[in-house]
């Protein structure tokens, strides 16, 4: 019979389900229409297979991470599950290098001390110590870049980045947790066309995300607009400029948001921009990374532009 | 064969749900109920509800949608809101070329909920 180990607890499932056997035993899993269909009672297995019943539905992101649905979840096999927001493992990291993205933005590489794996686009925690800790996007790709690579907007009076921008050292030991989240390039529509809008240090998963397709030979367009309030704001804008003149099918649209003009660059919200330029999206894949305003209008808009909610992956920050 | 199986299971809800909620936020008469709201979490309840009216498998308990939709009755939700939905909910169907008598089918069991969902 097999059996559902949640937190070193095991249980005999029967022909019950996760959700039910879980239940049974006093833990409290939120659920809601208990047919496979709401995701209220996401899960994620950490070791086992789960039965492809308790994934239907689930996009690509979620199903390559092994999230399942509980109360659809008849185990075929032993299973060790996690609530899905449950705390990611520590790990420490050594930092490499540091660089000034720009006047705002630090630029911080770490070496992983045990093995790391991840996708280009996903976050880790920063631990400063126990109580102050931090959610950053990875701007590196597994494959094409040997360590990991941060972007770290400082924020004013901010307890983290002030640490980060004041005392942080090359060679200092810092405490990440593994990778997580589900803003992350999917192999198997190499034709899909992709639109990223970021602001600020919002490009970070973007850069991953766009090297990553790249990389993977994604033959469909690739459109990313990064917006700032001037040019100062952007960063890696020669770097972005060379990769799309070596991919003709990456375009970058770097956008001001100030009333100047500045050649070379596009004028108005980036949101604004993106959509002039691609008013209809059905069939496209959507990732929005940065400003929560822009993200939260972004959602609907490019949804309202034909967009599948499948198919937007965002990340506010 | 089931209602929910006549108009196409799950692969006919997962059709219906954008079209669907495409049409929810953009009808005046009801979006603001939606401001705020995660879209991401509203899609997949949108899903339960579409599934529901489709005949397809669910738990439905009266209890349950009158707790969900109280917040909103606060703010004034009423009839006139509730017959928003199942215009859109009818538009979507016929969008999707599902057979009148089929339409009619899932509009019966949608309006079934009126009461819970309005707290009557």
């Amino acid at each position: 019979m097999p059996k559902v180990t949640l937190g070193g607890q095991s249980h005999e499932c029967g022909d019950r389900t996760v959700l039910d056997t879980l239940t049974a035993q006093g833990v409290t899993i939120p659920s809601s229409c208990r047919a496979g269909i709401c995701q209220t009672c996401l899960m994620r297995a950490t070791k086992g297979k789960v039965p492809a019943q308790a994934q239907q539905g689930l996009k690509p992101t979620q199903i390559e991470q092994n999230y399942f649905m509980a109360c659809a979840c008849h185990p075929e096999e032993d299973l060790e599950v996690a609530l899905a927001e449950d705390s990611l493992p520590k790990l420490p990291a050594v930092v490499t290098r540091i660089t000034l993205l720009n006047a705002d933005i630090l630029g911080i590489q770490l070496k992983p001390m045990q093995a790391f794996s991840y996708r280009a686009g996903q976050f880790i925690k920063l631990y400063k110590d126990d109580a102050i800790v931090r959610c950053y996007s990875l701007a590196s790709v597994p494959g094409l870049d040997d360590e990991l690579a941060l972007h770290i907007r400082k924020v004013p009076g901010g307890m983290m980045t002030s640490w980060l921008f004041d005392h942080l050292k090359v060679g200092d030991q810092l405490t990440i947790s593994e990778a997580s989240g589900e803003c992350f390039y999917t192999a198997g529509q190499p034709a899909q066309n992709l639109l990223l809008i970021g602001t600020g240090s919002g490009l970070a998963p973007l850069y991953g995300i766009v090297r990553d397709a790249l990389r993977s030979a994604h033959t469909g367009e690739i459109h990313l607009y990064h917006g700032s309030y001037d040019a100062a704001g952007l960063y890696l804008v020669n770097e972005l400029r060379r990769l799309a003149a070596r991919h003709a099918n990456f375009h970058y649209e770097p956008c001001l948001s100030a009333d100047v003009a500045a050649e070379d660059y596009r004028l108005g919200m980036v949101l604004d921009v993106a959509l002039q330029d691609h008013p209809k999206l059905n069939g496209w894949k959507i990732f929005l990374c940065g400003n929560p305003d822009m993200v939260n209008a972004a959602k609907q808009e490019t949804f309202f532009a034909g967009a599948s909610l499948r198919e937007i992956y965002a990340d506010p920050f | 064969m089931s209602l929910y199986e006549e108009i196409g299971g799950e692969a006919a809800v997962n059709a219906a749900v954008d079209i669907f909620y495409r049409k929810v936020l953009a009808d005046d008469r009801i979006k603001h109920f939606f401001d705020g709201v995660d879209m991401a979490r509203q899609a997949s309840k949108q899903k339960a509800f579409l599934t529901l009216a489709f005949g397809g498998p669910n738990n439905y308990s009266g209890a349950d949608m009158r707790r969900g939709h109280a917040h909103l009755v606060a703010k004034g939700l009423n009839d006139s809101h509730f017959d928003a939905v199942m215009e859109n909910l009818g538009a979507t169907l016929t969008e999707l070329n599902v057979p009148g008598n089929l339409i009619a089918q899932a509009a019966a069991i949608a309006e079934s909920t009126r009461n819970d969902v309005l707290g009557k």
